[in-house]
């Protein structure tokens, strides 16, 4: 049919250079390392032993821990701002989806470095409030965790309120008209009824916040000092400067799976069966 | 209609952007040759290029890269194109053994026999025709004396709690884990476990001291007061002395790195003599004179010191004391031992 | 309703001002007179005027539209033959490869630089700024794809068998119904991709070779030696360019 000479190339295209280079990553990481950092080839499971070490079990877990609090964070700042826009005159939700959108079109490298600006010790932040009297000495807040949430949260919001416009613009309004009846206060009203109803939309934003998130290393690199170690300096680390590639295919296929994983619980968790659990 | 006009505005902004490309494209290559040059980011001079290339009528294009181990990942990757380019003397010796770097007539090099005596037949490369020295420095301590009291003499100091959050150390693993081995008054290339563990002990120790861990911007934190303690190469401390005077360089009495980046021409180059060319330029006595007030690094031949002002020649940071020489230490390559490095480095990084 | 309305409103604005204001504020002190302090001390378009003789800047500049405007092309070409090609299968292969078509764009983008990398490597394709180019052509794929995707499925189907009834072929029917009903879509997927190639950094620090040298990569290594207001100058034509660009590629699309 005329449609596969549509899609073939496309796909081809897709499938040599998605599927191969991910399936290289997974034979390299059974491979091992030269001694100046040229690929052995051979078949052994040293890097995923290797990976076993405690330490980098504690790297995955702080990046972790890094990547769920910028997501939470993510979702306590974009949900009122979702749910305004899904409020909204029709008119004005493409205005406003723009305006939400456009930052994050724009050099994420530019937007780390304007954080960088911002919170140095000779930077806006500090000046105002030295100014202002807020403070009698700058805050170091260049180069450490915060600073790195701070970077992240910032550059991943749009991607949380993007699909939670989507969901809480399908709620439908009668329902949340009857819970104004029956629900006293307004937080019950938000726990009980909303959020329920926008799960699908909470789900994707958090999975669209936590999985960039974990795999970042920009912005621990220029936020962070170089401090600390995520995994998405690890990988880079093993990749360009410790050229351990097979290490580094190893810790990458093990974030693939990570991911996946995170995926599909994601799936199946926003999927309506579970969701009948909750209906009452 | 709305949407002519807008299909309009489109094909104005593609004429333009093929516009802008094309006139870059042709100002750069206009049937000129071009010479790629791979060097550190702050290796960069475009005006001391431009009489090698009014001279040879060639483009040099410069790429950069921030870490010697990032020089090699790129080479070993498959990056070919390169001509030029400037690995430290450790590095250097890596690549001649991998065959990456391509052998040099030494008749087309005649600026290369005034190297300073130090730097003349580096044990890796003792015929001189494969690594040719272009720069040399140290690794030192670049502290602020407005707030450091007492003048610094021993690593020691960047452990000093006195001083907690503001100090940075290089993002450097090999440097930093030098400094405590030095400290230690071991050797910085020891491939001893123990030593190793030891080191990382004392790096963990002082971690909660640290600012950050910068390779390229830590003249601007002691410029700017961020940290008053820098463990650093001396070039940049010397740029921080020209925006902050009370700035000062030292290498401490346990001795430190002696470094030499050197030019290398790489073997997939297809412009070798163009390339040694251009070694033999940029080693020649005005022009390395140039390089050393430009860059704010010493340059490696000797016949050019008379052309360098004194008051790059008198600081210390720019232009090592020949007395320190007895103290310094070579980089050297550990082998298997990295993977010990490595690991420690990571564990570093990870507390 | 009413009650909600006001921190509603308070805590929305809030946000938007979190997203815009470090945007405005790198915009504001491009104009600062001074080279390294956050107070302001004049107002220069000096800043400006160093970028404008930069040759090694003009020259990345000069990459990054080159890259971006192949890379598009390439993707536009593939895109759109992916997401017309897609109606002619059974909605449930449709909805597998929509699916599969996201996973790029999900992935953590370290990944899909280190495979690329790997991937070039091992097939002894010098890095260069082709090797680049197919590398943003990669994740492009999947933005026209979704882009043109959603626009055809508000398609009225009964344009098309109105054509097929009159005796179009199928390569007729595309040509002058379909292709010209997408083209707002079409150009608008265009234009995204253009812009997230010109941003685009990690796949391209991983795939750059020799001349390769790219604006993002320029501005990273100028970030890396340190606060300077060119960089400033630099990142507010970038900010005012890409969001000139994706207002364009937005409106365009809601046609």
């Amino acid at each position: 049919m005329g449609a596969w000479w549509l899609l073939g190339p496309g796909l081809l295209w897709m499938g040599l250079l998605f599927v191969v280079p991910l399936s290289l990553v997974l034979v390299i990481s059974f491979a091992e390392r030269g001694t100046y950092g040229g690929i052995v080839w051979s078949f052994s499971l040293t890097n995923y032993l290797d990976l076993l070490h405690p330490l980098y079990a504690h790297i995955l877990g702080q990046s972790i821990l890094l990547a769920a609090v910028t997501t939470v964070l993510c979702l306590i700042m974009g949900f009122p701002l979702a749910y305004y826009i899904a409020r909204a005159a029709p008119r004005r939700q493409g205005v406003l989806l723009l305006l939400v959108m456009i930052p994050f079109w724009t050099n994420f490298l530019v937007r780390t470095y304007a954080w960088m600006f911002i919170l140095r010790t000779e930077g806006l932040l500090n000046t105002l409030l030295l100014k202002l009297g807020v403070i009698t000495a700058p805050i170091e807040l260049l180069y450490s965790n915060t600073a790195v949430v701070i970077g992240l949260v910032y550059g991943y919001l749009p991607f949380m309120v993007l699909p939670l416009y989507v969901a809480l613009e399908r709620v439908d309004r009668t329902l949340v008209e009857a819970a104004w009846d029956l629900y006293a206060t307004r937080w019950a009203m938000l726990w009980r009824v909303i959020v329920p109803l926008a799960r699908p939309g909470i789900m994707a934003g958090c999975l669209l916040v936590f999985i960039p998130s974990l795999g970042a290393f920009l912005t621990p690199d220029l936020l962070g000092g170089a401090r600390s170690m995520m995994v998405g300096n690890l990988i880079q680390h093993e990749f360009l400067i410790a050229r351990d590639w097979p290490l580094g295919a190893a810790i990458s296929c093990l974030l693939m799976l990570f991911v996946m994983g995170m995926m599909r619980w994601s799936f199946h968790a926003a999927s309506p069966g579970s969701r009948q659990e909750d209906a009452s | 209609m709305c949407i002519n006009g807008i299909r309009l505005s489109l094909c104005l902004l593609m004429l333009l952007f093929w516009g802008t490309v094309a006139c870059q494209r042709t100002s750069g290559d206009a049937g000129q040759k071009t010479l790629h040059y791979f060097t550190w980011s702050d290796y960069v001079g475009p005006e001391l290029l431009a009489e090698f290339e009014r001279r040879h009528g060639v483009h040099v294009v410069v790429d950069t890269f921030s870490s010697n181990e990032e020089l090699l990942a790129k080479l070993q990757g498959g990056a070919t194109g390169y001509d030029v380019a400037v690995p430290s003397d450790f590095m250097a010796a890596i690549m001649i053994q991998q065959g990456l770097v391509a052998e040099l007539d030494a008749t087309m090099l005649p600026n290369a026999a005034t190297l300073e005596d130090h730097l003349q037949h580096l044990p890796f490369d003792p015929t001189q025709r494969f690594a040719i020295p272009y720069l040399w420095g140290t690794v030192g301590i670049g502290y602020d004396s407005a707030v450091v009291s007492t003048t610094p003499d021993s690593w020691a100091v960047l452990w000093d709690a006195r001083y907690t959050g503001k100090i940075s150390m290089l993002n450097d693993q090999r440097e930093v884990f030098g400094a405590v081995l030095r400290s230690m008054g071991a050797s910085m290339n020891t491939r001893d476990p123990a030593l190793i563990e030891a080191a990382k002990a004392r790096l963990l120790v002082q971690k909660p001291l640290v600012k950050a861990y910068a390779s390229e911007h830590y003249d601007q934190l002691l410029a700017s007061g961020d940290v008053v303690l820098a463990h650093g190469w001396g070039g940049p401390v010397a740029r921080a002395m020209l925006d902050r005077p009370s700035i000062r360089y030292v290498v401490p009495k346990e001795g430190g790195t002696l470094w030499a980046d050197c030019l290398v021409v790489l073997k997939s180059s297809p412009r070798k003599e163009l390339a040694t060319q251009f070694i033999n330029y940029l080693l020649e006595p005005q022009v390395a004179a140039r390089t050393a007030e430009r860059l704010l690094f010493a340059s490696a031949n000797k016949a050019a010191r008379p052309f360098v002002p004194s008051r790059i020649l008198d600081n210390p940071a720019i232009y090592p004391p020949l007395d320190l020489l007895p103290r310094l230490e070579w980089m050297t390559d550990v082998g298997a031992a990295l993977r010990m490095y490595d690991r420690a480095w990571t564990e570093l990084k990870m507390h | 309703m009413k009650q909600t309305g006001g921190w509603l409103w308070r805590l929305s604005l809030a946000n938007l001002v979190f997203l815009y204001g470090p945007i405005a504020v790198l915009i504001l002190f491009s104009f600062n007179a001074s080279r390294l302090s956050a107070t302001w001390q004049g107002w220069t378009w000096q800043w400006y005027r160093a970028l404008w003789v930069n040759q090694a800047l003009l020259d990345a500049t000069a990459n990054s539209l080159w890259v971006a405007t192949v890379s598009t092309v390439l993707a536009l070409f593939l895109g759109v033959g992916i997401a017309v090609g897609l109606e002619g299968l059974p909605g449930r292969w449709q909805r597998q490869i929509e699916q599969a078509m996201l996973l790029p764009l999900v992935i953590p983008e370290v990944m899909m630089g280190v495979s690329l990398l790997l991937f070039f490597v091992l097939l002894h394709i010098p890095l260069s700024l082709m090797t680049v180019m197919i590398g943003h052509a990669l994740f492009n794929v999947p933005v026209v794809v979704i882009i043109v995707r959603a626009r055809l499925r508000k398609l009225d189907p009964r344009l098309l068998e109105v054509a097929a009834d009159l005796g179009a072929s199928y390569w007729d029917a595309l040509r002058h119904v379909t292709i010209p009903l997408l083209r707002p879509a079409i150009l608008g997927a265009g234009l995204m991709a253009f812009t997230i190639s010109l941003d685009d950094f990690i796949v391209t620090y991983f795939t750059a070779g020799p001349g390769a040298t790219t604006l993002p990569l320029k501005v990273y290594s100028m970030i890396k030696s340190g606060m300077s207001p060119e960089i400033n100058a630099l990142s507010a034509l970038f900010v005012i360019v890409s969001m000139g660009l994706i207002g364009f590629s937005l409106l365009l699309q809601r046609r």
